[in-house]
């Protein structure tokens, strides 16, 4: 294995274990329920993103055949990870599970847990 | 259904990792046989008019998913008494579910956004902002950049 491959795939690797990293440092310091929901999409995307393509380019140069299982885990990973996401933050809503202090637009929890437009004054 | 036929035979052939004549007959067979069998839960969905518009559109968010990994990574890493997160109302014109659907995740994965809820009418969307500077640019960000785009591929 020629050592630009392993120098490329090395630096894939550290970046995505770094992104991942990152994301779990954000769920142990973020202030709330809702802001830590941000943390692990990071992780999934380019932590996930870096390590996968890292195992493409390796497979694919040095073992000299095309791996494709990456691209469908890829794949996966981007139609499951909003979706998990979006029910996190709307069981929170329907939860009353409370915003930290200094959120702006707090008051248009109750509006959306109804499910109605923030501009209807029916309250 | 033929489009769903080929999409499932490569993703047939992607997940044994193999170009192999058995499989592909093997895949072949299924690939004729699940859209059959699961074509009653169909539902009508609008169709990609603009092919090239699409690709276009996957990559921007590709893009967009790393600029704002590192913007979050930044917030993350410094002082939490600097974040302001938000909770804002975007008002959005796609009504069809599909491509509300599409809007909803492009949302939840460019991290610092999370989409949480959508109104009954399907006129407003409620998204979660990790760091808000300025509520007025973010909501005409989502709708220049995500939902005219898909309005565009959609051809609607």
């Amino acid at each position: 294995m020629s050592f630009l491959v392993e120098l490329l795939v090395s630096i894939l690797i550290v970046a995505g274990a770094g992104f991942a990293l990152i994301g779990s440092i954000g769920l142990v310091r973020l202030p709330d329920f809702y802001t830590r929901l941000h943390a692990p999409t990071k992780a999934t995307t380019l932590g996930m993103g870096c390590l996968l393509v890292a195992s493409i380019a390796l497979i694919s140069l040095a073992e000299a055949e095309l791996s494709v299982h990456e691209l469908l885990i890829t794949l996966f990973l981007f139609i499951t990870a909003p979706v998990t996401a979006h029910m996190l933050a709307k069981t929170a809503l329907h939860y009353d599970i409370g915003f930290v202090r200094g959120t702006r637009g707090k008051e248009l929890a109750s509006k959306a847990r109804e499910r109605v437009s923030p501009k209807e004054n029916d309250e | 259904m033929p489009l769903h036929s080929i999409f499932l035979l490569l993703v047939w052939l992607g997940l044994n990792n193999t170009l192999a004549p058995g499989h592909i007959v093997l895949g072949g067979i299924l690939a004729f046989l699940i859209p059959l069998v699961v074509a009653g839960l169909h539902t009508p969905q609008p169709r990609v008019q603009r092919y090239g518009l699409a690709c276009r559109y996957v990559l921007m968010v590709m893009y967009d998913i790393v600029v704002a990994n590192i913007e979050v990574a930044i917030r993350i890493l410094g002082p939490m008494k600097n974040l302001k997160p938000g909770f804002v109302a975007v008002p959005i014109e796609t009504h069809n579910e599909l491509m509300l659907t599409i809007l909803a995740s492009t949302i939840s994965l460019t991290p610092g956004t999370v989409s949480a809820e959508v109104t009954k009418d399907r006129k407003w969307l409620y998204v979660h902002v990790l760091h808000m500077e300025d509520e007025e640019a973010l909501i005409q960000q989502i709708k220049e950049r995500y939902e005219r785009k898909l309005r565009e591929v959609f051809g609607c």
